[in-house]
Protein backbone atom coordinates (compact mmCIF):
# COMPACT_ATOMS: atom_id res chain seq x y z
CA UNK A 1 0.00 0.00 0.00
CA UNK A 2 2.91 2.33 0.52
CA UNK A 3 4.72 1.19 -2.62
CA UNK A 4 4.23 4.50 -4.43
CA UNK A 5 5.57 6.61 -1.60
CA UNK A 6 8.63 4.43 -1.22
CA UNK A 7 9.73 4.80 -4.84
CA UNK A 8 11.09 8.39 -4.64
CA UNK A 9 12.88 7.68 -1.40
CA UNK A 10 14.62 4.70 -2.92
CA UNK A 11 15.67 6.76 -5.94
CA UNK A 12 17.03 9.53 -3.77
CA UNK A 13 19.00 6.96 -1.85
CA UNK A 14 20.72 5.66 -4.98
CA UNK A 15 21.96 9.15 -5.77
CA UNK A 16 23.68 9.42 -2.40
CA UNK A 17 22.43 10.98 0.80
CA UNK A 18 23.69 14.32 2.07
CA UNK A 19 25.81 14.06 5.20
CA UNK A 20 23.40 16.20 7.21
CA UNK A 21 20.57 13.76 6.52
CA UNK A 22 22.70 10.85 7.68
CA UNK A 23 23.67 12.63 10.88
CA UNK A 24 20.05 13.56 11.45
CA UNK A 25 18.90 9.97 10.98
CA UNK A 26 21.62 8.56 13.23
CA UNK A 27 20.92 11.19 15.88
CA UNK A 28 17.22 10.47 15.82
CA UNK A 29 17.73 6.71 16.08
CA UNK A 30 20.26 7.11 18.89
CA UNK A 31 17.88 9.38 20.79
CA UNK A 32 15.02 6.91 20.50
CA UNK A 33 17.27 4.01 21.54
CA UNK A 34 18.70 5.99 24.44
CA UNK A 35 15.22 6.71 25.74
CA UNK A 36 14.25 3.05 25.50
CA UNK A 37 17.36 1.92 27.37
CA UNK A 38 16.99 4.50 30.14
CA UNK A 39 13.33 3.54 30.50
CA UNK A 40 14.19 -0.13 30.79
CA UNK A 41 17.00 0.53 33.27
CA UNK A 42 14.81 2.70 35.49
CA UNK A 43 11.89 0.31 35.51
CA UNK A 44 13.96 -2.79 36.29
CA UNK A 45 16.43 -1.20 38.73
CA UNK A 46 14.54 -2.02 41.94
CA UNK A 47 13.70 -5.56 40.88
CA UNK A 48 17.31 -6.28 39.89
CA UNK A 49 18.67 -4.90 43.17
CA UNK A 50 16.13 -6.93 45.16
CA UNK A 51 17.01 -10.06 43.19
CA UNK A 52 20.72 -9.57 43.88
CA UNK A 53 20.09 -9.06 47.58
CA UNK A 54 17.91 -12.17 47.78
CA UNK A 55 20.50 -14.20 45.91
CA UNK A 56 23.25 -13.09 48.33
CA UNK A 57 21.07 -13.78 51.37
CA UNK A 58 20.18 -17.21 50.08
CA UNK A 59 23.83 -18.05 49.48
CA UNK A 60 24.77 -16.94 53.02
CA UNK A 61 21.83 -18.71 54.67
CA UNK A 62 22.82 -21.90 52.88
CA UNK A 63 26.31 -21.98 54.39
CA UNK A 64 25.19 -20.77 57.84
CA UNK A 65 21.83 -22.43 58.43
CA UNK A 66 21.21 -20.64 61.76
CA UNK A 67 21.40 -17.22 60.08
CA UNK A 68 18.30 -15.03 59.92
CA UNK A 69 19.80 -11.69 58.86
CA UNK A 70 23.06 -10.54 57.30
CA UNK A 71 25.25 -7.47 57.19
CA UNK A 72 28.00 -6.72 54.70
CA UNK A 73 31.52 -5.89 55.87
CA UNK A 74 34.94 -5.35 54.36
CA UNK A 75 38.24 -6.39 55.88
CA UNK A 76 40.84 -3.78 54.98
CA UNK A 77 44.53 -4.51 54.41
CA UNK A 78 45.32 -2.37 57.45
CA UNK A 79 43.80 -5.10 59.60
CA UNK A 80 40.50 -3.42 60.44
CA UNK A 81 36.96 -4.34 59.50
CA UNK A 82 34.35 -1.84 58.36
CA UNK A 83 30.64 -2.20 57.98
CA UNK A 84 29.23 -1.27 54.61
CA UNK A 85 26.19 1.00 54.54
CA UNK A 86 22.69 -0.22 53.94
CA UNK A 87 23.14 0.90 50.34
CA UNK A 88 24.87 -2.45 49.89
CA UNK A 89 26.13 -3.00 46.38
CA UNK A 90 26.35 0.63 45.28
CA UNK A 91 28.25 1.51 48.40
CA UNK A 92 30.71 -1.32 48.15
CA UNK A 93 31.62 -0.20 44.64
CA UNK A 94 32.56 3.24 45.94
CA UNK A 95 34.48 1.79 48.85
CA UNK A 96 36.61 -0.37 46.60
CA UNK A 97 39.84 -0.02 48.56
CA UNK A 98 42.50 -2.13 46.87
CA UNK A 99 42.99 -5.37 48.79
CA UNK A 100 39.77 -5.06 50.78
CA UNK A 101 37.94 -8.36 51.23
CA UNK A 102 34.18 -8.41 51.30
CA UNK A 103 32.43 -10.73 53.72
CA UNK A 104 29.06 -11.14 55.37
CA UNK A 105 28.31 -11.41 59.05
CA UNK A 106 25.27 -13.57 59.69
CA UNK A 107 23.12 -13.22 62.81
CA UNK A 108 20.72 -15.74 64.31
CA UNK A 109 17.19 -15.12 65.59
CA UNK A 110 18.41 -13.48 68.79
CA UNK A 111 20.68 -11.13 66.84
CA UNK A 112 23.83 -12.95 67.99
CA UNK A 113 26.66 -13.52 65.55
CA UNK A 114 26.03 -16.94 63.99
CA UNK A 115 28.95 -16.97 61.60
CA UNK A 116 30.85 -15.33 58.76
CA UNK A 117 30.37 -16.00 55.08
CA UNK A 118 32.98 -15.10 52.50
CA UNK A 119 33.69 -15.91 48.90
CA UNK A 120 36.66 -17.75 47.52
CA UNK A 121 37.70 -18.61 44.00
CA UNK A 122 40.19 -20.94 42.36
CA UNK A 123 40.77 -22.39 38.94
CA UNK A 124 38.84 -25.61 38.42
CA UNK A 125 38.75 -28.02 35.51
CA UNK A 126 36.83 -25.87 33.04
CA UNK A 127 36.81 -22.41 34.54
CA UNK A 128 37.10 -20.59 37.83
CA UNK A 129 35.07 -22.19 40.60
CA UNK A 130 33.62 -19.53 42.87
CA UNK A 131 32.35 -20.71 46.22
CA UNK A 132 30.97 -19.19 49.37
CA UNK A 133 31.97 -20.71 52.67
CA UNK A 134 30.61 -20.27 56.17
CA UNK A 135 33.06 -19.76 59.04
CA UNK A 136 32.12 -20.26 62.64
CA UNK A 137 34.17 -18.17 65.09
CA UNK A 138 33.14 -20.53 67.91
CA UNK A 139 34.92 -23.60 66.53
CA UNK A 140 37.31 -21.65 64.25
CA UNK A 141 36.27 -23.87 61.42
CA UNK A 142 34.45 -23.86 58.11
CA UNK A 143 30.92 -25.10 58.61
CA UNK A 144 29.46 -25.13 55.13
CA UNK A 145 30.08 -24.33 51.48
CA UNK A 146 27.95 -23.33 48.55
CA UNK A 147 28.85 -22.83 44.92
CA UNK A 148 28.44 -19.30 43.58
CA UNK A 149 29.36 -20.08 39.99
CA UNK A 150 31.21 -22.76 38.06
CA UNK A 151 31.31 -24.38 34.66
CA UNK A 152 32.53 -27.81 35.70
CA UNK A 153 31.54 -30.94 33.80
CA UNK A 154 27.94 -31.91 34.55
CA UNK A 155 27.77 -35.24 36.31
CA UNK A 156 31.46 -35.17 37.33
CA UNK A 157 32.78 -31.84 38.61
CA UNK A 158 29.37 -30.64 39.68
CA UNK A 159 29.23 -33.40 42.28
CA UNK A 160 30.77 -30.87 44.65
CA UNK A 161 27.23 -29.54 45.07
CA UNK A 162 25.54 -32.88 45.71
CA UNK A 163 28.08 -35.43 46.94
CA UNK A 164 27.20 -35.99 50.62
CA UNK A 165 30.55 -37.50 51.55
CA UNK A 166 32.34 -34.51 50.03
CA UNK A 167 30.10 -31.97 51.75
CA UNK A 168 30.74 -33.75 55.05
CA UNK A 169 34.28 -32.32 54.80
CA UNK A 170 32.81 -28.93 55.48
CA UNK A 171 30.89 -29.56 58.67
CA UNK A 172 33.98 -28.79 60.79
CA UNK A 173 36.95 -28.04 58.58
CA UNK A 174 39.75 -26.80 60.81
CA UNK A 175 40.85 -23.26 59.91
CA UNK A 176 42.50 -22.25 63.21
CA UNK A 177 45.08 -19.48 63.02
CA UNK A 178 48.67 -20.01 64.13
CA UNK A 179 50.05 -18.51 67.31
CA UNK A 180 50.81 -15.01 65.98
CA UNK A 181 47.46 -14.86 64.11
CA UNK A 182 49.28 -14.18 60.84
CA UNK A 183 48.15 -17.18 58.85
CA UNK A 184 46.27 -20.45 59.14
CA UNK A 185 47.90 -22.99 61.44
CA UNK A 186 47.43 -25.62 58.78
CA UNK A 187 46.90 -25.03 55.09
CA UNK A 188 43.51 -26.25 53.90
CA UNK A 189 44.19 -28.74 51.16
CA UNK A 190 42.30 -31.32 49.16
CA UNK A 191 43.85 -34.77 49.34
CA UNK A 192 43.21 -37.85 47.24
CA UNK A 193 39.94 -39.62 47.85
CA UNK A 194 40.19 -41.68 51.02
CA UNK A 195 43.50 -40.12 52.15
CA UNK A 196 42.06 -37.58 54.61
CA UNK A 197 43.64 -37.96 58.05
CA UNK A 198 43.58 -34.43 59.49
CA UNK A 199 40.63 -32.09 60.19
CA UNK A 200 42.09 -29.43 57.86
CA UNK A 201 42.21 -31.75 54.89
CA UNK A 202 39.48 -32.07 52.28
CA UNK A 203 38.71 -35.56 51.05
CA UNK A 204 38.46 -35.18 47.26
CA UNK A 205 35.73 -36.80 45.19
CA UNK A 206 37.08 -39.74 43.21
CA UNK A 207 37.03 -38.69 39.56
CA UNK A 208 36.62 -35.01 40.37
CA UNK A 209 39.95 -34.37 42.05
CA UNK A 210 40.70 -31.16 40.16
CA UNK A 211 37.38 -29.58 41.09
CA UNK A 212 37.75 -30.75 44.69
CA UNK A 213 41.22 -29.25 44.83
CA UNK A 214 39.84 -25.97 43.51
CA UNK A 215 37.36 -25.89 46.38
CA UNK A 216 40.14 -26.54 48.90
CA UNK A 217 42.36 -23.90 47.34
CA UNK A 218 39.54 -21.36 47.18
CA UNK A 219 38.86 -21.77 50.90
CA UNK A 220 42.53 -21.71 51.74
CA UNK A 221 43.38 -18.61 49.68
CA UNK A 222 40.43 -16.67 50.98
CA UNK A 223 40.81 -17.77 54.62
CA UNK A 224 44.57 -17.06 54.64
CA UNK A 225 43.85 -13.44 53.74
CA UNK A 226 40.60 -12.85 55.56
CA UNK A 227 40.91 -14.65 58.89
CA UNK A 228 44.09 -12.91 60.14
CA UNK A 229 42.30 -9.58 59.68
CA UNK A 230 38.96 -10.82 60.95
CA UNK A 231 39.67 -12.86 64.06
CA UNK A 232 41.23 -10.02 66.15
CA UNK A 233 38.21 -7.87 65.29
CA UNK A 234 35.50 -10.46 65.71
CA UNK A 235 33.90 -8.53 68.61
CA UNK A 236 33.37 -5.50 66.39
CA UNK A 237 30.85 -7.41 64.29
CA UNK A 238 28.57 -7.26 67.32
CA UNK A 239 24.86 -7.73 67.06
CA UNK A 240 22.61 -7.04 64.14
CA UNK B 1 -7.92 -6.67 0.33
CA UNK B 2 -9.12 -7.30 3.86
CA UNK B 3 -10.29 -10.80 2.96
CA UNK B 4 -6.84 -11.60 1.65
CA UNK B 5 -5.01 -10.27 4.70
CA UNK B 6 -5.76 -13.08 7.10
CA UNK B 7 -4.52 -16.05 5.05
CA UNK B 8 -1.57 -14.05 3.73
CA UNK B 9 -0.52 -13.10 7.24
CA UNK B 10 -0.81 -16.71 8.25
CA UNK B 11 1.34 -17.81 5.31
CA UNK B 12 3.84 -15.11 6.17
CA UNK B 13 3.90 -16.37 9.75
CA UNK B 14 4.25 -20.04 8.82
CA UNK B 15 7.01 -19.18 6.38
CA UNK B 16 9.30 -18.57 9.31
CA UNK B 17 8.01 -21.45 11.41
CA UNK B 18 8.27 -24.10 8.74
CA UNK B 19 9.39 -23.34 5.19
CA UNK B 20 12.29 -21.13 6.22
CA UNK B 21 12.80 -22.29 9.77
CA UNK B 22 15.85 -20.28 10.81
CA UNK B 23 17.43 -23.17 12.67
CA UNK B 24 16.69 -26.30 10.69
CA UNK B 25 16.31 -24.92 7.17
CA UNK B 26 18.43 -21.78 7.03
CA UNK B 27 20.84 -23.08 9.69
CA UNK B 28 21.34 -19.61 11.21
CA UNK B 29 21.91 -18.66 14.83
CA UNK B 30 23.92 -21.78 15.62
CA UNK B 31 25.88 -20.11 18.40
CA UNK B 32 23.03 -19.81 20.92
CA UNK B 33 21.39 -22.92 19.50
CA UNK B 34 24.32 -25.09 20.55
CA UNK B 35 25.41 -23.25 23.66
CA UNK B 36 22.33 -22.60 25.76
CA UNK B 37 20.12 -25.56 24.90
CA UNK B 38 21.17 -27.73 27.84
CA UNK B 39 17.67 -27.58 29.27
CA UNK B 40 14.19 -26.91 27.99
CA UNK B 41 13.80 -23.87 30.23
CA UNK B 42 17.01 -22.28 28.99
CA UNK B 43 16.07 -22.98 25.39
CA UNK B 44 12.62 -21.47 25.77
CA UNK B 45 13.94 -18.42 27.61
CA UNK B 46 16.54 -17.84 24.94
CA UNK B 47 13.85 -18.24 22.30
CA UNK B 48 11.57 -15.75 24.04
CA UNK B 49 14.39 -13.25 24.51
CA UNK B 50 15.24 -13.52 20.81
CA UNK B 51 11.54 -13.21 19.94
CA UNK B 52 11.33 -9.95 21.84
CA UNK B 53 14.47 -8.52 20.27
CA UNK B 54 13.59 -9.65 16.76
CA UNK B 55 10.01 -8.41 16.87
CA UNK B 56 10.77 -5.03 18.45
CA UNK B 57 13.77 -4.39 16.20
CA UNK B 58 11.80 -5.27 13.08
CA UNK B 59 8.95 -3.01 14.18
CA UNK B 60 11.27 -0.07 14.80
CA UNK B 61 13.29 -0.66 11.63
CA UNK B 62 10.08 -0.84 9.66
CA UNK B 63 8.70 2.35 11.23
CA UNK B 64 11.93 4.23 10.53
CA UNK B 65 12.61 2.64 7.15
CA UNK B 66 12.01 5.84 5.18
CA UNK B 67 14.25 7.89 7.45
CA UNK B 68 17.25 5.59 7.36
CA UNK B 69 19.75 6.47 4.62
CA UNK B 70 21.02 3.31 3.00
CA UNK B 71 24.67 4.26 3.59
CA UNK B 72 24.29 3.97 7.34
CA UNK B 73 21.54 1.39 7.51
CA UNK B 74 23.61 -1.43 9.00
CA UNK B 75 24.89 0.85 11.76
CA UNK B 76 21.33 1.92 12.51
CA UNK B 77 20.08 -1.67 12.59
CA UNK B 78 22.84 -2.68 14.98
CA UNK B 79 22.07 0.24 17.29
CA UNK B 80 18.39 -0.67 17.30
CA UNK B 81 19.08 -4.36 17.89
CA UNK B 82 21.59 -3.59 20.64
CA UNK B 83 19.02 -1.37 22.34
CA UNK B 84 16.48 -4.15 22.60
CA UNK B 85 19.13 -6.63 23.66
CA UNK B 86 20.01 -4.29 26.52
CA UNK B 87 16.34 -4.07 27.46
CA UNK B 88 16.02 -7.85 27.46
CA UNK B 89 19.23 -8.14 29.46
CA UNK B 90 17.79 -5.93 32.23
CA UNK B 91 14.46 -7.71 32.05
CA UNK B 92 15.99 -11.15 32.56
CA UNK B 93 18.07 -9.87 35.49
CA UNK B 94 14.88 -8.54 37.01
CA UNK B 95 13.00 -11.80 36.45
CA UNK B 96 15.57 -14.33 37.60
CA UNK B 97 19.29 -14.09 38.34
CA UNK B 98 19.62 -17.86 38.10
CA UNK B 99 18.32 -17.77 34.55
CA UNK B 100 20.59 -14.81 33.79
CA UNK B 101 23.61 -16.81 34.96
CA UNK B 102 22.53 -19.86 32.98
CA UNK B 103 22.19 -17.91 29.74
CA UNK B 104 25.41 -16.04 30.44
CA UNK B 105 26.96 -14.06 27.64
CA UNK B 106 24.53 -15.42 25.09
CA UNK B 107 21.94 -12.79 25.91
CA UNK B 108 24.35 -10.02 24.93
CA UNK B 109 25.35 -12.06 21.90
CA UNK B 110 21.81 -11.82 20.51
CA UNK B 111 23.15 -8.57 19.04
CA UNK B 112 25.18 -10.50 16.52
CA UNK B 113 22.56 -13.15 15.85
CA UNK B 114 22.39 -13.10 12.07
CA UNK B 115 18.71 -14.03 12.03
CA UNK B 116 17.86 -10.62 13.44
CA UNK B 117 20.12 -8.54 11.25
CA UNK B 118 19.02 -10.68 8.31
CA UNK B 119 15.33 -10.03 8.98
CA UNK B 120 15.90 -6.31 9.48
CA UNK B 121 17.83 -6.03 6.21
CA UNK B 122 15.86 -8.46 4.07
CA UNK B 123 12.32 -7.86 5.25
CA UNK B 124 11.60 -5.14 7.79
CA UNK B 125 13.44 -2.42 5.87
CA UNK B 126 11.24 -3.01 2.82
CA UNK B 127 7.84 -3.62 4.39
CA UNK B 128 5.27 -1.74 6.47
CA UNK B 129 5.16 -2.42 10.22
CA UNK B 130 2.39 -5.04 10.29
CA UNK B 131 3.86 -7.50 7.77
CA UNK B 132 7.31 -6.91 9.25
CA UNK B 133 6.09 -7.83 12.72
CA UNK B 134 4.21 -10.88 11.44
CA UNK B 135 7.27 -12.07 9.59
CA UNK B 136 9.44 -11.46 12.64
CA UNK B 137 7.01 -13.32 14.89
CA UNK B 138 6.99 -16.26 12.49
CA UNK B 139 10.78 -16.41 12.39
CA UNK B 140 10.94 -16.09 16.16
CA UNK B 141 8.42 -18.87 16.61
CA UNK B 142 10.47 -21.05 14.28
CA UNK B 143 13.66 -20.23 16.17
CA UNK B 144 12.05 -20.81 19.57
CA UNK B 145 10.58 -24.12 18.42
CA UNK B 146 13.96 -25.15 17.06
CA UNK B 147 15.72 -24.26 20.32
CA UNK B 148 13.04 -26.08 22.29
CA UNK B 149 13.42 -29.15 20.08
CA UNK B 150 17.15 -29.16 20.86
CA UNK B 151 16.81 -28.25 24.54
CA UNK B 152 14.11 -30.75 25.41
CA UNK B 153 15.90 -33.67 23.77
CA UNK B 154 19.19 -32.76 25.43
CA UNK B 155 17.56 -32.37 28.83
CA UNK B 156 15.61 -35.63 28.55
CA UNK B 157 18.66 -37.64 27.48
CA UNK B 158 21.29 -35.79 29.46
CA UNK B 159 19.52 -35.34 32.77
CA UNK B 160 16.42 -37.55 32.55
CA UNK B 161 14.17 -34.58 33.23
CA UNK B 162 11.94 -32.17 31.34
CA UNK B 163 11.43 -28.68 32.81
CA UNK B 164 13.19 -30.07 35.87
CA UNK B 165 10.61 -32.84 36.37
CA UNK B 166 12.15 -36.28 36.56
CA UNK B 167 10.81 -38.55 33.82
CA UNK B 168 12.44 -41.91 34.37
CA UNK B 169 12.80 -42.19 38.13
CA UNK B 170 15.98 -42.54 40.16
CA UNK B 171 17.36 -45.55 38.28
CA UNK B 172 17.95 -43.67 35.05
CA UNK B 173 21.63 -43.20 34.31
CA UNK B 174 21.86 -39.77 32.64
CA UNK B 175 23.59 -39.62 29.29
CA UNK B 176 25.81 -36.76 30.41
CA UNK B 177 27.52 -36.17 27.07
CA UNK B 178 24.23 -34.77 25.79
CA UNK B 179 24.64 -31.80 28.15
CA UNK B 180 28.19 -31.18 26.97
CA UNK B 181 29.05 -29.32 23.76
CA UNK B 182 29.38 -32.53 21.68
CA UNK B 183 25.84 -33.47 22.66
CA UNK B 184 24.64 -30.22 21.14
CA UNK B 185 26.14 -31.20 17.81
CA UNK B 186 24.74 -34.74 18.01
CA UNK B 187 21.21 -33.55 18.67
CA UNK B 188 21.42 -30.75 16.09
CA UNK B 189 22.70 -33.25 13.54
CA UNK B 190 19.87 -35.62 14.34
CA UNK B 191 17.25 -32.89 13.91
CA UNK B 192 18.75 -31.71 10.62
CA UNK B 193 18.76 -35.32 9.45
CA UNK B 194 15.13 -35.71 10.42
CA UNK B 195 14.14 -32.52 8.61
CA UNK B 196 15.89 -33.42 5.39
CA UNK B 197 14.52 -36.97 5.59
CA UNK B 198 11.04 -35.47 5.88
CA UNK B 199 11.80 -33.30 2.89
CA UNK B 200 12.99 -36.21 0.80
CA UNK B 201 10.05 -38.39 1.74
CA UNK B 202 7.84 -35.67 0.29
CA UNK B 203 6.01 -35.33 3.58
CA UNK B 204 7.34 -31.85 3.95
CA UNK B 205 7.43 -30.80 0.31
CA UNK B 206 7.69 -27.09 1.13
CA UNK B 207 10.79 -27.72 3.17
CA UNK B 208 12.44 -29.46 0.25
CA UNK B 209 11.84 -26.47 -2.02
CA UNK B 210 13.13 -24.13 0.61
CA UNK B 211 16.21 -26.25 1.15
CA UNK B 212 16.94 -26.17 -2.57
CA UNK B 213 16.44 -22.44 -2.73
CA UNK B 214 18.67 -21.55 0.16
Amino acid sequence: MSGETRQPAAMAATQGTPTAAMIKALGLVSAICGLIIVGAYQSTFDAVAANKRIATERAVFKVIPAARSIAEFVALPTGTVEKLGAGGTANSANNAVPGAIRFFAAYDEGGQLAGIAAEGAAKGYADTVRIMFGYSPACQCVVGIGVVSMRETPGIGDKIITDKAFLANFTALDTRLNADLGALAHEVKAVKHGAKTQPWQVDAIAGATITSRAVGKAINDSAQLLLPRLVPNIDKLGKS
Amino acid sequence: MTTLTAPRSWDEFMEGVWRQNPLFVMVLGMCPALAVTVSAVNALSMGLATTFVLTCSCLLVSLLRKLIPKEVRIAVYIVIIATFVTVVDYAIQAISLALYDALGAFIQLIVVNCIILGRAEAHASKNPPLPAVINALGMSAGFTLGLFALGSVREILGAGTLFGVSLFGPNFQPWVVMLLPPGGFFVLGAWLLLFSWWARRGLGKPVKEAVEHV
